[in-house]
């Protein structure tokens, strides 16, 4: 018996010791992996643009079909809304018909100057982050702009910058933000395009 | 602050917090109560009136966005207008709480679509009826759609 007391604490010490022994290596192995896989500056300029790109804040009125979504789960349109010939709805069903040039949070409808869906060229569900860069720097897809109207258009447009104070939904919960702040993204797409605009090989 | 716009073709100066939703202002400020509260939040559509032509959800209209603008209500749209007409002429209303929205919904659509489709009805009339009028409300449409090509 006093054997068996004394091999117990033993070996429960010895297997610990085994773990934390291997455990060492373990980190010690990916801390070296990490540093070696460090993202480029250009990468980071990327990311970082394209976490707000990829929102659903911005999603939402990026369909590559005919009908806006909203919410936080990207639900389709209530009411049967539709893009329409010109991208605002349809001939009595506008998109001003209920969208303002501001919030209204008495309703929970959202507003913006020229609120609408993007054209169809612009597109972005269902594309990656490799895509939809591609298709913003594509002047046959983005109303033929140059690098410097892009800029201009995503740090000045009003409806895109809504999305930084997208306001209340209807039960009066505020709308989910994207992960940078105004400034911060504004800062993020002047970075990107003064370097050219990379887009990161994929692989 | 001070709004100037036109409502049913005469000119009108309210002095309101400018978010004080259109509806208000008509209903309460202008006493004209033919335009109907239904849900506040623009999903019903009983408010709905024009705004430049455009076919509006009152409740969901900041009045200040009103200045400068044509307004027209159901009490601007003259008694031989088709949607009142085909309205009429089939016995649409019910209860008729949310008709008026419904015609001034639909007489923006004529207007810009003048051979409907059940297609198009159903893309642009979204409003909602409790009574369930919708069927002779879809005769009424086609009814005030005819009507209008007859009179353009």
């Amino acid at each position: 018996m006093k054997l068996r007391k004394l091999l117990i604490p033993t070996a429960v010490a010895f297997a610990l010791m085994v773990v934390l022994v291997s455990t060492g290596k373990e980190s010690e192995h990916f801390a070296t992996t990490e540093s070696t896989e460090t993202i480029t500056p250009n990468e980071e300029i990327f990311e970082k643009v394209m976490s707000v790109v990829t929102h659903l804040r911005c999603m939402n009125c990026h369909p590559t079909d005919d009908y806006p979504r909203q919410g936080e789960d990207s639900h389709l349109h209530r009411f049967g809304v539709q893009r329409g010939p010109d991208n605002h709805g349809t001939a009595a069903l506008q998109c001003g018909s209920c969208h303002q040039e501001a919030n209204n949070d008495f309703s929970g409808v959202p507003g913006a100057p020229h609120w609408g869906l993007a054209p169809k060229s612009m597109g972005w569900q269902g594309l990656d982050k490799y895509e939809i860069a591609k298709a913003i720097l594509d002047r046959a897809k983005n109303g033929n702009r140059s690098l410097s109207d892009i800029e201009q258009h995503l740090t000045e447009d009003a409806l895109v910058l809504w999305v930084f104070e997208p306001g209340v939904n209807n039960e009066g919960v505020e709308r989910e933000k994207p992960p940078l702040t105004k400034e911060e993204w504004i800062q993020a797409v002047k970075n990107w395009v003064t370097a050219g605009a990379p887009i990161p090989e994929t692989e | 602050m001070e709004i100037t716009f036109n409502i049913n073709g005469q000119s009108t100066t309210v002095d309101v917090d400018g978010n004080m939703p259109l509806l208000w202002v008509v209903r309460d400020v202008l006493d004209l109560k033919g335009t109907k509260f239904g849900c506040g939040k623009a999903a019903c559509g009983a408010c709905t009136l024009h705004v430049d032509g455009v076919a509006v959800r009152s409740c969901s209209y900041a009045v200040r966005f009103a200045d400068g603008k044509n307004v027209t209500t159901i009490e601007g749209l003259a008694e031989t207008h088709p949607v009142k007409q085909a309205w009429t002429e089939e016995i649409v209303p019910q209860c008729g709480y949310c008709q008026p929205g419904f015609m001034m919904a639909t007489a923006a659509l004529i207007e810009k679509k003048p051979n409907l489709t059940d297609e198009d009805i159903d893309q642009n009339i979204v409003n909602i009826c409790r009574c369930a009028t919708y069927y002779r409300m879809r005769k009424a449409i086609h009814r005030a759609a005819e009507l209008n090509t007859e009179t353009a």
